[in-house]
């Protein structure tokens, strides 16, 4: 392992991400921040959703953000580095473990996606207005999960990343992303799901389900959620799992 | 000090398509079971050569030869299905990030870094090779000048035309001072005249003691660069040795053009004696066309004869072989079949 390399690749990723970072969080974070507007203020405000909800609703927000800006800020480039202009071959040659490439790409992706729960959780906020009961009251808890989340979703954008070819982007966001965002417990409680028992635990395969959960267990514990325990249990092994893979697909993709 | 890279035996069977832009041209295609679409390919098939400390070798010949993937395993990006190949005395698979250190790459296509401009592809590339701040932007500097690209240092490598990219990937690839330099088809669609720039830029790499392995499919690049040359069709070497004994080795090769004076009979003869000549054809009084197996090496003795004949010699131009004639005379096929 060679630390100078490895931090040159980050420094790199840094360096690329600081300078699209305006059209980045565009593109990420926007349509939660709009998701949040709508529902968390002019739903409230009319009275069509109880005050409570915008508590309720900000976790899962900083969730579904933390999430998408992850799994893109790794799979976008993956993508389009690995078509055949293969811009990545620069890396692929620097003097690495080409796993540690992959890895380097993992950590830039958990770094962007806490970046942006870091924006997005007193952006969101703000456009709710008042009435948000939100306390960092279990600070433990809170940066586990969120580690753990971002993690999750570097590696899923890892994995997805060498999956998915240029041409099926489009698909990876309305196969993938859109129903994991839709089934997610990100917009409600997973324990609203009672009345439909089957769904109710198909979408536990979810790992979105664990990151709202558990940050809604973490930020707004007056609300029903997943025990903090199993969360934190369901994220590692969804980590392992989904790192395990995204390695074992980079190393194919990079090895001819 | 120079470093010198070692083949043996080396195999390469994809299953899935080649990695280069040559898919499939050439290849032997063997289906494995008829029973799933699943093919082989057979990129290489038993690969063994040398190359030396300090020389510039040349890898030649036709699309889907083996080159590029014999290059994608030199540089640790294909991993072969069995043989081995050492840089120096690291196994390149083995110990990939030491082979890694030794080694620049120019690919077949530029695969510059797009998210970057010029100056921060050549910064970066040093900063992974673990150069200080001021080292990686002083040598950046240099080959930014050196490569005529000073004044495109900030614009974004994808706005870049075809020869500059090729320009730029050159100086990353040099940009650590690797000890090797492998160059995959370099001069393919460069202009003329930024193909002498590029040969001038192997030499000079050339006399600081580096090595340099370079693939091409023209003669005339493999003649005026390289050292030693190899020449590999369908995934084997067929032939190999500097280019003056891989075109010696065409029998009647080479096409002498000899102006004289005057080209008496007894010229003729004498020309027709000497070793190597297979013909000698006198088109009018002055001019012969003289076929033989060689080419320079026979002005000294054709000078003699002329000498001894009464006659004087005034103009010499020597056809040599090319690689289409040495690539029939070893395979029995044409390049482009």
């Amino acid at each position: 392992m060679n630390w100078k390399t490895f931090y040159a690749l980050l420094a790199r990723d840094g360096h690329v991400f600081r300078r699209n970072l305006i059209p980045m969080l565009m593109q990420t974070l926007l349509q939660p921040l709009l998701f949040t507007f709508v529902f968390g203020r002019v739903m409230t405000a009319s009275g069509m959703m109880p005050a409570a909800y915008k508590s309720m609703l900000l976790p899962g927000i900083m969730a579904i953000s933390m999430v998408l800006t992850g799994v893109q800020s790794v799979a976008m480039p993956l993508i389009a580095e690995f078509q055949f202009t293969r811009e990545i071959e620069d890396r692929l040659l620097a003097p690495i473990e080409t796993q540690w490439l992959a890895v380097q790409k993992v950590v830039g992706g958990m770094i962007q996606a806490i970046v942006s729960g870091l924006i997005v959780m007193p952006a969101a906020w703000l456009i709710m207005g008042s009435g948000t009961n939100i306390h960092l009251g279990r600070p433990v808890e809170f940066v586990v999960v969120a580690l753990l989340v971002a993690l999750f979703s570097a590696s899923g954008g890892l994995t997805l990343g060498c999956s998915v070819g240029q041409t099926q982007i489009g698909l990876m966001f309305s196969m993938v992303l859109a129903p994991m965002m839709m089934f997610g417990c990100a917009y409600y409680p997973w324990s609203s799901l009672a009345t439909f028992p089957v769904l109710q635990y198909l979408v536990l395969v979810n790992p979105l389900v664990y990151a709202s959960e558990g940050l809604r267990g973490a930020l707004a514990p007056q609300f029903p959620h997943i025990d903090t325990l199993v969360v934190i249990g369901a994220l590692v092994v969804i980590d392992v799992g989904l790192l395990y893979l995204g390695l074992k697909k980079f190393h194919q993709k990079a090895v001819s | 000090m120079a470093i010198g890279i070692r083949i043996e035996n080396l195999r390469k069977v994809y299953d899935t398509p080649p990695p280069t832009a040559a898919r499939g041209a050439g290849f032997s295609f063997t289906p494995a079971r008829t029973d799933k679409r699943k093919v082989e390919l057979v990129a290489l098939d038993g690969v063994s050569f040398e190359i030396r400390a300090g020389e510039i070798f040349g890898l030649l010949g036709p699309n889907g030869a083996g080159k590029s993937t014999t290059i994608g395993i030199l540089t640790t990006r294909t991993q072969p299905t069995s043989g081995r190949a050492f840089i120096g005395e690291y196994d390149i698979w083995r110990e990939q990030v030491k082979a890694k250190r030794l080694i620049g790459v120019v690919p077949q296509r530029p695969n510059l870094d797009f998210a970057l401009n010029a100056r921060e592809i050549l910064t970066f590339h040093g900063a992974y090779f673990g150069q200080s701040k001021t080292e990686r932007e002083k040598r950046a500097d240099e080959l930014l000048e050196t490569f005529k690209l000073t004044d495109r240092a900030a614009h974004m490598a994808r706005t870049f035309s075809g020869g500059m990219m090729q320009r730029l990937s050159i100086a990353r690839a040099m940009m650590h001072d690797p000890e090797i330099l492998f160059l995959d088809e370099p001069s393919a669609g460069l202009d003329p005249q930024t193909r002498l720039l590029l040969w001038e830029t192997i030499r000079d790499y050339h006399r600081r003691g580096k090595t340099i392995v370079l693939t091409t499919h023209y003669m005339d690049e493999a003649d005026a660069l390289c050292g030693r040359l190899a020449i590999i069709d369908h995934g084997r070497i067929i032939a190999q040795g500097t280019p003056q004994e891989l075109k010696s080795s065409i029998p009647g090769g080479y096409l002498l053009r000899l102006r004289f004076d005057h080209a008496p009979e007894s010229l003729l003869a004498g020309l027709r004696a000497l070793p190597g000549v297979t013909e000698a054809r006198c088109s009018d009084n002055a001019s012969v066309d003289l076929y033989a197996d060689r080419g320079g090496t026979l002005i000294g003795p054709i000078g003699q004869c002329a000498q001894a004949a009464g006659s004087e010699l005034r103009d010499v131009h020597i056809a040599e072989p090319s690689l289409e004639t040495l690539f029939l005379h070893h395979t029995g096929r044409s390049l482009r079949d």
